[in-house]
Protein backbone atom coordinates (compact mmCIF):
# COMPACT_ATOMS: atom_id res chain seq x y z
CA UNK A 1 0.00 0.00 0.00
CA UNK A 2 1.55 3.24 -1.15
CA UNK A 3 1.14 6.74 0.03
CA UNK A 4 -2.24 7.93 -1.01
CA UNK A 5 -3.69 10.80 0.90
CA UNK A 6 -7.44 11.15 0.54
CA UNK A 7 -8.56 14.74 0.82
CA UNK A 8 -12.27 13.91 0.85
CA UNK A 9 -11.78 11.65 3.82
CA UNK A 10 -9.58 14.22 5.55
CA UNK A 11 -12.21 16.90 5.23
CA UNK A 12 -14.88 14.49 6.37
CA UNK A 13 -13.10 13.63 9.62
CA UNK A 14 -11.81 17.13 10.33
CA UNK A 15 -14.86 18.35 12.30
CA UNK A 16 -14.71 15.34 14.61
CA UNK A 17 -10.99 15.86 15.16
CA UNK A 18 -11.39 19.56 15.82
CA UNK A 19 -14.16 18.79 18.24
CA UNK A 20 -11.87 16.37 20.06
CA UNK A 21 -9.19 19.05 20.04
CA UNK A 22 -11.45 21.14 22.24
CA UNK A 23 -11.47 18.30 24.74
CA UNK A 24 -7.71 18.00 24.53
CA UNK A 25 -7.30 21.72 25.18
CA UNK A 26 -9.74 21.56 28.09
CA UNK A 27 -7.91 18.55 29.52
CA UNK A 28 -4.60 20.37 29.17
CA UNK A 29 -5.67 23.56 30.85
CA UNK A 30 -7.79 21.90 33.53
CA UNK A 31 -5.03 19.40 34.33
CA UNK A 32 -2.37 22.08 34.29
CA UNK A 33 -4.42 24.42 36.47
CA UNK A 34 -4.60 21.64 39.06
CA UNK A 35 -0.85 21.13 38.61
CA UNK A 36 -0.06 24.83 39.11
CA UNK A 37 -1.87 24.77 42.46
CA UNK A 38 -0.50 21.38 43.54
CA UNK A 39 2.99 22.58 42.64
CA UNK A 40 2.66 25.31 45.25
CA UNK A 41 1.32 22.80 47.79
CA UNK A 42 4.17 20.34 47.09
CA UNK A 43 6.81 23.04 47.42
CA UNK A 44 5.25 24.54 50.54
CA UNK A 45 5.07 21.01 51.99
CA UNK A 46 8.78 20.55 51.39
CA UNK A 47 9.60 23.88 52.97
CA UNK A 48 7.76 23.43 56.26
CA UNK A 49 9.75 23.43 59.43
CA UNK A 50 8.54 19.94 60.36
CA UNK A 51 11.20 17.50 59.13
CA UNK A 52 8.83 14.54 58.78
CA UNK A 53 6.33 16.50 56.67
CA UNK A 54 8.98 17.96 54.41
CA UNK A 55 10.59 14.53 54.02
CA UNK A 56 7.26 12.98 53.05
CA UNK A 57 6.58 15.67 50.48
CA UNK A 58 10.08 15.43 49.04
CA UNK A 59 9.89 11.65 48.68
CA UNK A 60 6.41 11.87 47.17
CA UNK A 61 7.55 14.42 44.58
CA UNK A 62 10.58 12.25 43.77
CA UNK A 63 8.34 9.21 43.40
CA UNK A 64 5.96 10.99 41.05
CA UNK A 65 8.78 12.39 38.96
CA UNK A 66 10.45 9.02 38.53
CA UNK A 67 7.40 7.00 37.50
CA UNK A 68 5.59 7.23 34.15
CA UNK A 69 2.42 9.27 33.80
CA UNK A 70 0.74 6.27 32.16
CA UNK A 71 1.24 4.16 35.26
CA UNK A 72 -0.10 6.95 37.43
CA UNK A 73 -3.20 7.29 35.23
CA UNK A 74 -3.84 3.54 35.42
CA UNK A 75 -3.28 3.64 39.14
CA UNK A 76 -5.76 6.42 39.82
CA UNK A 77 -8.38 4.99 37.48
CA UNK A 78 -8.14 1.23 38.06
CA UNK A 79 -6.58 0.85 41.50
CA UNK A 80 -8.56 3.70 43.05
CA UNK A 81 -11.88 1.79 42.97
CA UNK A 82 -10.36 -1.05 45.00
CA UNK A 83 -9.97 1.45 47.79
CA UNK A 84 -13.41 2.91 47.22
CA UNK A 85 -12.18 5.87 45.18
CA UNK A 86 -14.30 5.70 42.07
CA UNK A 87 -13.47 8.48 39.65
CA UNK A 88 -14.83 9.24 36.20
CA UNK A 89 -12.25 9.11 33.38
CA UNK A 90 -12.09 12.88 33.28
CA UNK A 91 -11.64 13.37 37.00
CA UNK A 92 -9.13 10.52 37.20
CA UNK A 93 -7.25 11.97 34.24
CA UNK A 94 -7.15 15.49 35.68
CA UNK A 95 -6.03 14.14 39.03
CA UNK A 96 -3.20 12.14 37.52
CA UNK A 97 -2.03 14.99 35.26
CA UNK A 98 -2.41 17.49 38.11
CA UNK A 99 -0.30 15.44 40.48
CA UNK A 100 2.26 14.48 37.84
CA UNK A 101 2.87 17.99 36.53
CA UNK A 102 2.41 19.47 40.00
CA UNK A 103 5.50 17.51 41.03
CA UNK A 104 7.49 18.95 38.12
CA UNK A 105 6.15 22.45 38.68
CA UNK A 106 7.11 22.38 42.35
CA UNK A 107 10.72 22.02 41.14
CA UNK A 108 10.25 24.89 38.69
CA UNK A 109 8.85 27.03 41.51
CA UNK A 110 11.76 26.08 43.71
CA UNK A 111 14.15 27.25 41.03
CA UNK A 112 12.29 30.54 40.77
CA UNK A 113 12.42 31.01 44.50
CA UNK A 114 16.16 30.34 44.56
CA UNK A 115 16.63 32.84 41.75
CA UNK A 116 15.61 35.62 44.15
CA UNK A 117 18.82 36.92 45.75
CA UNK A 118 19.30 36.38 49.48
CA UNK A 119 19.65 40.14 49.89
CA UNK A 120 15.96 40.54 49.03
CA UNK A 121 14.96 38.42 52.02
CA UNK A 122 17.34 40.37 54.21
CA UNK A 123 15.95 43.69 53.01
CA UNK A 124 12.47 42.46 53.90
CA UNK A 125 13.66 41.59 57.37
CA UNK A 126 15.43 44.93 57.77
CA UNK A 127 12.19 46.67 56.80
CA UNK A 128 10.39 44.42 59.26
CA UNK A 129 7.87 43.20 56.68
CA UNK A 130 5.54 40.41 57.74
CA UNK A 131 6.15 36.95 56.26
CA UNK A 132 2.97 37.26 54.18
CA UNK A 133 3.99 40.63 52.76
CA UNK A 134 7.52 39.37 52.18
CA UNK A 135 6.22 36.54 50.01
CA UNK A 136 3.35 38.29 48.25
CA UNK A 137 4.85 41.73 47.80
CA UNK A 138 8.54 41.06 47.33
CA UNK A 139 9.60 37.47 46.76
CA UNK A 140 6.89 35.93 44.56
CA UNK A 141 6.74 38.77 42.02
CA UNK A 142 10.45 38.25 41.48
CA UNK A 143 10.28 34.45 41.62
CA UNK A 144 7.51 34.11 39.04
CA UNK A 145 9.13 35.46 35.85
CA UNK A 146 12.11 33.08 36.07
CA UNK A 147 9.54 30.25 36.34
CA UNK A 148 7.88 31.15 33.06
CA UNK A 149 10.20 29.20 30.70
CA UNK A 150 9.81 26.10 32.88
CA UNK A 151 6.06 26.51 33.12
CA UNK A 152 5.85 26.96 29.37
CA UNK A 153 7.93 23.83 28.82
CA UNK A 154 5.73 21.70 31.06
CA UNK A 155 2.50 23.18 29.70
CA UNK A 156 3.49 21.99 26.24
CA UNK A 157 4.61 18.70 27.77
CA UNK A 158 1.26 18.36 29.50
CA UNK A 159 -0.54 19.12 26.25
CA UNK A 160 1.43 16.43 24.44
CA UNK A 161 0.78 13.97 27.27
CA UNK A 162 -3.01 14.24 27.10
CA UNK A 163 -3.17 11.30 24.63
CA UNK A 164 -2.27 9.16 27.62
CA UNK A 165 -5.84 9.78 28.76
CA UNK A 166 -7.11 7.85 25.74
CA UNK A 167 -6.28 4.65 27.65
CA UNK A 168 -9.02 5.45 30.14
CA UNK A 169 -11.42 6.46 27.37
CA UNK A 170 -11.29 10.22 27.60
CA UNK A 171 -12.40 11.34 24.14
CA UNK A 172 -9.44 13.56 23.44
CA UNK A 173 -7.70 14.01 20.10
CA UNK A 174 -5.74 10.76 19.86
CA UNK A 175 -8.63 8.69 21.11
CA UNK A 176 -10.90 10.21 18.47
CA UNK A 177 -8.32 9.72 15.73
CA UNK A 178 -8.00 6.04 16.68
CA UNK A 179 -11.78 5.54 16.70
CA UNK A 180 -12.04 7.18 13.28
CA UNK A 181 -9.25 4.96 12.02
CA UNK A 182 -10.86 1.76 13.25
CA UNK A 183 -14.11 2.66 11.56
CA UNK A 184 -12.56 2.95 8.08
CA UNK A 185 -9.21 1.16 8.47
CA UNK A 186 -7.61 4.37 7.23
CA UNK A 187 -5.16 5.59 9.84
CA UNK A 188 -2.93 7.87 7.75
CA UNK A 189 -5.24 10.85 7.67
CA UNK A 190 -6.58 10.88 11.26
CA UNK A 191 -3.18 10.40 12.88
CA UNK A 192 -1.44 12.85 10.56
CA UNK A 193 -4.05 15.52 11.16
CA UNK A 194 -3.95 14.86 14.91
CA UNK A 195 -0.17 15.25 14.82
CA UNK A 196 -0.41 18.50 12.90
CA UNK A 197 -2.97 19.89 15.33
CA UNK A 198 -0.60 19.08 18.20
CA UNK A 199 2.26 20.78 16.38
CA UNK A 200 0.35 23.97 15.61
CA UNK A 201 -1.11 24.31 19.10
CA UNK A 202 2.28 23.65 20.74
CA UNK A 203 3.93 26.35 18.66
CA UNK A 204 1.16 28.83 19.47
CA UNK A 205 1.41 28.03 23.18
CA UNK A 206 5.17 28.51 23.28
CA UNK A 207 4.93 31.82 21.42
CA UNK A 208 2.15 33.10 23.69
CA UNK A 209 3.97 32.18 26.87
CA UNK A 210 7.25 33.71 25.87
CA UNK A 211 5.38 36.90 25.01
CA UNK A 212 3.60 36.69 28.35
CA UNK A 213 6.93 36.38 30.13
CA UNK A 214 8.29 39.50 28.46
CA UNK A 215 5.09 41.40 29.25
CA UNK A 216 5.21 40.25 32.85
CA UNK A 217 8.80 41.34 33.28
CA UNK A 218 7.98 44.70 31.79
CA UNK A 219 4.92 45.08 33.97
CA UNK A 220 6.96 44.29 37.07
CA UNK A 221 9.79 46.53 35.90
CA UNK A 222 12.23 43.64 35.89
CA UNK A 223 15.02 43.44 33.31
CA UNK A 224 14.43 41.25 30.27
CA UNK A 225 16.79 38.32 30.58
CA UNK A 226 16.07 36.74 27.23
CA UNK A 227 18.65 38.63 25.22
CA UNK B 1 21.77 28.20 69.33
CA UNK B 2 20.21 30.54 71.79
CA UNK B 3 19.40 29.07 75.11
CA UNK B 4 17.61 30.14 78.24
CA UNK B 5 19.83 32.41 80.29
CA UNK B 6 19.00 32.27 83.98
CA UNK B 7 19.52 35.45 85.96
CA UNK B 8 21.14 37.45 83.18
CA UNK B 9 22.00 40.32 85.48
CA UNK B 10 24.55 38.12 87.21
CA UNK B 11 26.22 36.94 84.05
CA UNK B 12 25.94 40.00 81.92
CA UNK B 13 26.39 43.15 83.93
CA UNK B 14 24.14 45.77 82.48
CA UNK B 15 24.99 49.33 83.36
CA UNK B 16 22.08 51.02 85.01
CA UNK B 17 22.33 54.70 84.55
CA UNK B 18 19.90 57.29 83.26
CA UNK B 19 21.96 57.72 80.13
CA UNK B 20 21.49 54.15 79.18
CA UNK B 21 23.27 53.16 75.98
CA UNK B 22 20.89 52.63 73.10
CA UNK B 23 22.66 49.48 72.00
CA UNK B 24 24.47 47.12 74.32
CA UNK B 25 25.94 43.77 73.52
CA UNK B 26 26.96 41.55 76.40
CA UNK B 27 29.05 38.45 75.83
CA UNK B 28 27.77 38.19 72.27
CA UNK B 29 29.28 35.20 70.54
CA UNK B 30 28.77 33.95 67.03
CA UNK B 31 30.37 30.88 65.56
CA UNK B 32 30.37 29.55 62.03
CA UNK B 33 31.30 25.93 62.57
CA UNK B 34 34.65 25.97 64.37
CA UNK B 35 35.29 29.59 63.56
CA UNK B 36 34.41 32.08 66.28
CA UNK B 37 33.47 35.25 64.46
CA UNK B 38 32.32 37.22 67.49
CA UNK B 39 34.03 36.40 70.74
CA UNK B 40 32.14 37.47 73.87
CA UNK B 41 31.68 40.93 72.50
CA UNK B 42 30.77 43.77 74.86
CA UNK B 43 29.86 46.93 73.01
CA UNK B 44 27.96 50.04 74.09
CA UNK B 45 26.59 52.64 71.74
CA UNK B 46 25.08 55.77 73.24
CA UNK B 47 21.97 57.43 71.94
CA UNK B 48 22.88 59.71 69.05
CA UNK B 49 26.39 58.38 68.81
CA UNK B 50 28.05 57.76 65.48
CA UNK B 51 30.31 54.79 65.76
CA UNK B 52 32.53 53.36 63.08
CA UNK B 53 33.84 49.85 63.08
CA UNK B 54 37.06 49.20 61.23
CA UNK B 55 39.25 46.15 61.03
CA UNK B 56 40.62 43.48 58.73
CA UNK B 57 38.24 41.19 56.85
CA UNK B 58 37.02 38.32 58.97
CA UNK B 59 37.28 40.35 62.14
CA UNK B 60 33.51 40.20 62.69
CA UNK B 61 32.63 43.79 61.77
CA UNK B 62 29.82 42.93 59.42
CA UNK B 63 28.63 40.10 61.63
CA UNK B 64 27.96 42.54 64.48
CA UNK B 65 25.69 44.57 62.25
CA UNK B 66 23.97 41.46 60.94
CA UNK B 67 23.44 40.21 64.48
CA UNK B 68 21.94 43.56 65.47
CA UNK B 69 19.57 43.35 62.49
CA UNK B 70 18.72 39.75 63.54
CA UNK B 71 19.92 38.49 60.16
CA UNK B 72 22.40 36.33 62.01
CA UNK B 73 21.44 34.27 65.07
CA UNK B 74 23.90 34.70 67.88
CA UNK B 75 25.10 31.65 69.78
CA UNK B 76 25.55 33.23 73.15
CA UNK B 77 25.16 36.50 74.96
CA UNK B 78 22.50 39.17 74.98
CA UNK B 79 21.89 42.22 72.84
CA UNK B 80 19.96 45.06 74.44
CA UNK B 81 18.28 47.76 72.42
CA UNK B 82 16.93 50.61 74.53
CA UNK B 83 17.45 48.41 77.57
CA UNK B 84 15.31 45.63 76.20
CA UNK B 85 16.75 42.29 75.10
CA UNK B 86 16.62 41.89 71.32
CA UNK B 87 16.84 38.18 70.68
CA UNK B 88 15.56 37.19 74.10
CA UNK B 89 12.52 37.96 76.20
CA UNK B 90 12.27 38.45 79.89
CA UNK B 91 10.39 35.60 81.51
CA UNK B 92 10.40 35.81 85.27
CA UNK B 93 14.02 36.31 86.18
CA UNK B 94 15.24 34.41 83.12
CA UNK B 95 15.80 35.35 79.52
CA UNK B 96 14.24 33.02 77.01
CA UNK B 97 14.71 33.07 73.21
CA UNK B 98 12.43 35.66 71.65
CA UNK B 99 9.27 34.84 69.76
CA UNK B 100 8.82 36.12 66.21
CA UNK B 101 6.40 38.71 67.56
CA UNK B 102 8.97 40.09 69.99
CA UNK B 103 11.58 40.13 67.24
CA UNK B 104 9.31 42.10 64.95
CA UNK B 105 8.63 44.67 67.64
CA UNK B 106 12.32 45.04 68.41
CA UNK B 107 13.35 45.18 64.74
CA UNK B 108 11.23 48.28 64.29
CA UNK B 109 13.91 50.21 66.19
CA UNK B 110 16.67 49.19 63.80
CA UNK B 111 17.33 49.97 60.17
CA UNK B 112 20.03 48.78 57.84
CA UNK B 113 21.68 49.89 54.62
CA UNK B 114 23.41 47.10 52.74
CA UNK B 115 26.58 46.87 50.72
CA UNK B 116 24.61 45.74 47.66
CA UNK B 117 21.64 48.07 48.25
CA UNK B 118 19.07 45.24 48.06
CA UNK B 119 16.42 47.50 46.58
CA UNK B 120 13.28 45.77 45.36
CA UNK B 121 13.83 45.66 41.59
CA UNK B 122 10.16 45.47 40.67
CA UNK B 123 9.35 48.69 42.47
CA UNK B 124 10.18 52.30 41.71
CA UNK B 125 12.32 54.36 44.07
CA UNK B 126 9.17 55.76 45.62
CA UNK B 127 7.49 52.37 45.95
CA UNK B 128 10.61 51.04 47.65
CA UNK B 129 10.31 53.82 50.21
CA UNK B 130 6.59 53.42 50.93
CA UNK B 131 6.54 49.61 51.18
CA UNK B 132 7.53 49.48 54.84
CA UNK B 133 5.69 52.60 56.02
CA UNK B 134 2.41 51.32 54.53
CA UNK B 135 2.65 47.65 55.42
CA UNK B 136 4.55 47.85 58.69
CA UNK B 137 3.99 51.29 60.17
CA UNK B 138 0.42 51.39 58.86
CA UNK B 139 0.62 54.83 57.29
CA UNK B 140 -1.93 55.84 54.69
CA UNK B 141 -0.74 55.67 51.10
CA UNK B 142 -0.89 59.45 50.71
CA UNK B 143 1.08 60.10 53.87
CA UNK B 144 3.67 57.46 53.06
CA UNK B 145 4.16 58.90 49.57
CA UNK B 146 4.55 62.41 50.89
CA UNK B 147 7.19 61.36 53.41
CA UNK B 148 8.98 59.19 50.86
CA UNK B 149 9.14 62.15 48.48
CA UNK B 150 10.65 64.32 51.19
CA UNK B 151 13.26 61.68 51.97
CA UNK B 152 14.12 61.11 48.32
CA UNK B 153 14.45 64.85 47.90
CA UNK B 154 16.73 64.95 50.91
CA UNK B 155 19.04 62.39 49.31
CA UNK B 156 18.97 64.41 46.10
CA UNK B 157 16.75 62.14 44.03
CA UNK B 158 13.60 64.22 43.64
CA UNK B 159 13.73 63.72 39.87
CA UNK B 160 14.10 59.94 40.11
CA UNK B 161 11.16 58.98 42.32
CA UNK B 162 9.43 57.00 39.58
CA UNK B 163 12.51 55.20 38.26
CA UNK B 164 13.12 51.52 38.81
CA UNK B 165 16.44 50.55 40.42
CA UNK B 166 17.74 49.07 37.15
CA UNK B 167 17.68 52.58 35.67
CA UNK B 168 19.62 54.15 38.52
CA UNK B 169 23.37 54.28 39.05
CA UNK B 170 24.90 52.48 42.02
CA UNK B 171 25.24 55.72 43.94
CA UNK B 172 21.64 56.62 43.26
CA UNK B 173 20.46 53.16 44.27
CA UNK B 174 22.34 53.39 47.52
CA UNK B 175 20.79 56.78 48.24
CA UNK B 176 17.34 55.31 47.64
CA UNK B 177 18.26 52.52 50.04
CA UNK B 178 19.19 55.10 52.68
CA UNK B 179 15.88 56.92 52.14
CA UNK B 180 14.05 53.60 52.37
CA UNK B 181 15.72 52.78 55.69
CA UNK B 182 15.03 56.26 57.06
CA UNK B 183 11.36 55.99 56.09
CA UNK B 184 10.97 53.38 58.81
CA UNK B 185 12.11 55.91 61.44
CA UNK B 186 14.63 53.63 63.11
CA UNK B 187 16.40 54.65 66.30
CA UNK B 188 19.64 53.16 65.12
CA UNK B 189 20.77 52.86 61.54
CA UNK B 190 23.36 50.31 60.48
CA UNK B 191 25.59 50.93 57.46
CA UNK B 192 27.29 47.83 56.18
CA UNK B 193 30.15 48.84 53.87
CA UNK B 194 27.71 50.95 51.93
CA UNK B 195 30.28 52.33 49.50
CA UNK B 196 32.27 49.15 48.87
CA UNK B 197 30.24 48.07 45.84
CA UNK B 198 30.22 51.52 44.25
CA UNK B 199 32.28 52.93 41.42
CA UNK B 200 34.81 55.37 42.87
CA UNK B 201 33.25 58.40 41.22
CA UNK B 202 29.89 57.93 42.97
CA UNK B 203 31.23 57.16 46.46
CA UNK B 204 31.26 60.87 47.26
CA UNK B 205 27.55 61.43 46.69
CA UNK B 206 26.65 58.64 49.12
CA UNK B 207 29.09 59.89 51.74
CA UNK B 208 27.63 63.39 51.39
CA UNK B 209 24.19 62.04 52.24
CA UNK B 210 25.50 60.21 55.30
CA UNK B 211 27.45 63.27 56.38
CA UNK B 212 24.30 65.36 56.12
CA UNK B 213 22.35 62.75 58.09
CA UNK B 214 24.95 62.81 60.81
CA UNK B 215 24.71 66.56 61.06
CA UNK B 216 20.98 67.14 60.85
CA UNK B 217 19.45 64.13 62.52
CA UNK B 218 19.70 62.77 65.97
CA UNK B 219 20.14 59.31 64.66
CA UNK B 220 22.39 56.69 66.15
CA UNK B 221 24.60 55.23 63.48
CA UNK B 222 26.85 52.23 63.42
CA UNK B 223 29.00 52.04 60.36
CA UNK B 224 31.32 49.42 58.99
CA UNK B 225 33.56 51.05 56.46
CA UNK B 226 36.86 50.94 54.64
CA UNK B 227 36.78 54.68 54.01
CA UNK B 228 39.26 55.67 56.70
CA UNK B 229 39.23 59.40 56.02
CA UNK B 230 35.45 59.39 56.18
CA UNK B 231 35.47 57.40 59.42
CA UNK B 232 37.90 59.89 60.91
CA UNK B 233 35.79 62.83 59.84
CA UNK B 234 32.34 61.66 60.86
CA UNK B 235 32.71 59.35 63.86
CA UNK B 236 32.28 60.12 67.52
CA UNK B 237 34.06 56.88 68.22
CA UNK B 238 36.05 54.36 66.24
CA UNK B 239 36.26 50.69 67.13
CA UNK B 240 39.02 48.52 65.78
CA UNK B 241 37.94 44.90 65.56
CA UNK B 242 40.34 42.02 65.58
CA UNK B 243 39.32 38.36 65.64
CA UNK B 244 35.81 39.00 66.89
CA UNK B 245 36.83 41.35 69.66
CA UNK B 246 37.33 45.05 70.12
CA UNK B 247 41.08 45.37 70.03
CA UNK B 248 41.01 49.11 70.56
CA UNK B 249 38.47 51.89 70.63
CA UNK B 250 38.50 55.61 71.11
CA UNK B 251 38.00 58.95 69.43
CA UNK B 252 39.03 59.18 65.77
CA UNK B 253 41.99 61.24 66.90
CA UNK B 254 43.12 58.54 69.32
CA UNK B 255 42.70 55.68 66.90
CA UNK B 256 44.12 57.29 63.79
CA UNK B 257 46.80 59.51 65.28
CA UNK B 258 47.84 57.73 68.43
CA UNK B 259 46.90 54.05 68.17
CA UNK B 260 48.15 52.03 71.14
CA UNK B 261 47.54 48.49 70.03
CA UNK B 262 50.19 47.12 67.64
CA UNK B 263 47.44 45.39 65.65
CA UNK B 264 45.74 48.73 65.06
CA UNK B 265 49.00 50.30 64.00
CA UNK B 266 49.72 47.49 61.60
CA UNK B 267 46.22 47.60 60.11
CA UNK B 268 46.22 51.36 59.69
CA UNK B 269 49.67 51.33 58.12
CA UNK B 270 48.58 48.68 55.63
CA UNK B 271 45.34 50.45 54.77
CA UNK B 272 46.74 53.94 54.54
CA UNK B 273 49.58 52.74 52.36
CA UNK B 274 47.09 51.29 49.93
CA UNK B 275 45.10 54.48 49.55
Amino acid sequence: MGFDWQWDYSIEILPALLHATINTVIATFAGFAVAMVLGVVFLAGQRTRYPLVSWLFREFVEFIRTTPLLVQVFFVFYVGPQFGVLLSPWVAGMTAIGVHYGAYLSEVYRGGLYAVPKGQWEACKALNLSPARTYLGIILPQAFPPCMPGISLYLVGCFKDTPVLSVIAVTELLNTASVLGTMTYRYLEPYTIAGLIFLVLSLITVACLSMAERRLRKMLGLPDHRH
Amino acid sequence: MLQVIPNPAERYLVTENPQQPLVQTRGVTKRFGNLTVLDKLDLDIANGEIMTIIGPSGSGKTTVLRALMTLEKIDDGVIYIDGEPLTHMQKGSNLVPATERHLRRMRSKIGMVFQHFNLFPHMTALENCIEGPIHVLGLSRAEARERARELLEMVGLASKVHEHPARLSGGQQQRVAIARALAMRPKVLLFDEVTSALDPEVVGEVLTVIRQLAKEHELTMIMVTHQMSFAREISDRVCFFYEGKIAEQGSPDQIFNRPQNPRTKKFLNAVLEGS
